[in-house]
């Protein structure tokens, strides 16, 4: 079974993230990097099926040089190749745009059986490229999958919604989108990380897929970042040690606020 | 006037929230259609009616209703090519974001999700407002391309009162074979609770590794304030909880009147999920705690202490 794992490099949660004034776009270049926590799960699964059968992990990133990195980190966990799409005309795109260069990319390397994504990235966090990357390769799409299970001839994954726990099927090939829940990654370990050294990866450009650049980027964005601003710091509140009345000063302010 | 369509989101015809929210939003920017798939119609009828919907479009085949996602997704794009709406207005949820994804494309529309805010920008287009960075800044956008596709959250808006005709107009529409290619094949509905849904609720209280694994304080005080109840990625990845209960970055983003941490030391993916609470209430034994940045009014202390005190006291100022 072959699979495309799609993951993104983004700039670290734990840091201090922010804009770029010039454009509002993320700033990607003065904020340290990484692999998208949650694309670590996407990657973790793909080598486990294969693991368990045969077949390649092709690991797919759409970013700047830095991106790099991304591919990296799977391919120290034990991803086969990796595609780098890089082109500066990408800069700004929004997710429909990224959909598309990531379909494009998809069909140049081969409809695999199975494509893999997280649940969602932790800078956009908007959850709508899986989703939007099946429409484009016309592929069923089993999303926010927190079990799983593969078989020769499709999948069968568990979602779980407010309302109620959902078992949904597909057949292959198909896209299926992984939360946190699904599984534990591993550390890449020391052979991993020198086996990583030696394994491929394609750097492809917008004309190596037949993208024109007027379908991507931020000029040609479906949606315009008007302006972005730092939320005011909240004011700083009371705070009190419990002493045995802790609670009834909880009630107290709840009563001030008229929350009771 | 246009149309503007919204998605009804609803289970057997019992609207939630959200729709009521949707149909306030549609009247700013032109006329509310109101699009209803499913059974149980006859239900939803008069909540459409109560908040502006003039006309109610409405599919109830087995079809649209036995899969996720493509099959509202293809209605959706043929109604908008039949009426040529403002906008198209859906629920922020993990469904409706799906929906509105598949719309965009369909359609080649620009695509907003997780809007808190959304206004006529005054030139026939939609300017909208969005959190980022875990709630660390604000921003502003507006949809350049296409029929604007917008995810709303919950609470975003106070639903207005406004009767609508509410006509209704079957639908004939049959989905593409592509709709059927991921089938719901079990479901296993959640044990109800009692308690509010987390995204709509006026007041959060969430449970953290705090509660070593011990709920029942958090849910006391919870139902004394008529609340819906949370956990952190920690309580649930312990197994205390269920995930549908996590708030965080990747659980549910809430934006409730009061939210109350109890045992959270407030970890940045934590913030994602309630920073833009409007009052934050935070319980933790350890003073260094990042939640205590964050909040209106803060007790050191252990929780299992001062809820039940707290959970007391309210019910008794309740009477």
């Amino acid at each position: 079974m072959n699979i495309v794992v799609c993951v993104k490099y983004v700039p670290d949660a734990q840091a201090d993230r922010t804009f770029n004034a010039s454009d509002n776009t993320t700033d990607r270049a003065n904020v340290d990097g990484l692999l998208s926590e949650l694309d670590e799960y996407a990657v973790e699964e793909a080598l486990k099926i294969v693991e368990a059968g045969e077949g390649e992990v092709t690991v797919l990133t759409v970013g700047p040089d830095q991106a790099s990195d991304a591919i990296k980190k799977a391919l120290q966990m034990g991803a086969d190749k990796g595609v780098h799409v890089n082109d500066d005309a990408i800069h700004g795109s929004d997710a429909l745009a990224t959909s598309l260069v990531l379909a494009e990319a998809i069909k140049k390397i081969g409809m695999p059986d199975l494509v893999v994504t997280g649940m969602a990235s932790t800078d956009g966090t908007m959850g709508v490229v899986p989703i939007m990357l099946a429409e484009r390769l016309g592929v069923p799409a089993v999303t926010f999958a927190s079990e799983l299970t593969v078989s020769g001839s499709g999948v069968s994954a568990r979602r779980d919604g407010d309302a109620a726990s959902l078992t949904i099927e597909a057949g292959l090939p198909a896209l299926v989108s992984v939360t946190d829940q699904i599984n534990e990654p591993r550390y890449p370990s020391f052979k991993g990380i020198m086996a990583a050294k030696k394994k491929p990866v394609e750097n492809w450009t917008l004309a190596d897929l037949g993208i024109d650049a007027s379908a991507v980027g931020l000029g040609n964005a479906w949606t315009k970042v008007e302006a972005v601003a730092a939320r005011p710091p909240r004011a700083v509140g009371t705070i009190v040690k419990d002493e045995g009345d802790g609670g009834a000063k909880l009630a107290g302010f709840l009563a001030e606020r008229k929350f009771i | 006037m246009a149309e503007v369509l919204v998605l009804v989101d609803h289970v057997d015809g019992a609207c939630r929230k959200t729709t009521s929210e949707l149909l306030t939003i549609a009247r700013r920017l032109g006329e509310p259609s109101a699009v209803f798939v499913g059974s149980g119609f006859d239900a939803a009828k008069e909540t459409l009616a109560a908040f502006g919907a003039e006309k109610v479009y409405r599919a109830d085949a087995a079809a649209l209703t036995d899969y996720l996602v493509v099959p509202q997704a293809e209605l959706l794009a043929h109604l908008v090519e039949k009426v040529s709406p403002a906008a198209v207005l859906v629920a922020s949820s993990a469904e409706g974001k799906e929906i509105a994804a598949r719309l965009a494309v369909k359609i080649g529309s620009g695509l907003i999700t997780d809007a808190v805010d959304v206004q006529s920008d005054g030139a026939g287009g939609v300017a909208t407002t969005q959190t980022a960075f875990a709630g660390g800044y604000t921003v502003k956008a507006t949809v350049t391309k296409g029929v604007p596709v917008i995810a709303v959250k919950p609470n975003s808006a106070a639903p207005e009162a406004v009767s609508g005709a509410a006509a209704d107009e079957a639908v004939d529409f049959t989905p593409s074979a592509l709709a059927s290619g991921a089938r719901i094949s079990a479901v296993k509905p959640r044990e109800r609770t009692g308690r509010p849904e987390l995204t709509e609720a006026a007041i959060v209280v969430s449970g953290g590794r705090g509660t070593g694994g011990d709920f029942s304080k958090v849910e006391a005080f919870a139902d004394s304030l008529g609340a819906a109840v949370g956990a952190s990625r920690a309580a649930v990845d312990a197994g205390w909880y269920p995930h549908t209960s996590q708030v965080g970055q990747t659980g549910k983003q809430v934006s409730p009147q009061l939210y109350v941490a109890c045992g959270i030391s407030g970890a940045i993916q934590h913030r994602a999920g309630m920073q833009t609470s409007k009052t934050i209430i935070a319980i933790n034994k350890d003073e260094e705690a990042p939640i205590f940045e964050l909040v209106d009014f803060g007790v050191v202390g252990d929780l299992f202490n001062v809820l039940p005190q707290a959970t007391s006291e309210v019910t008794a100022r309740k009477g």
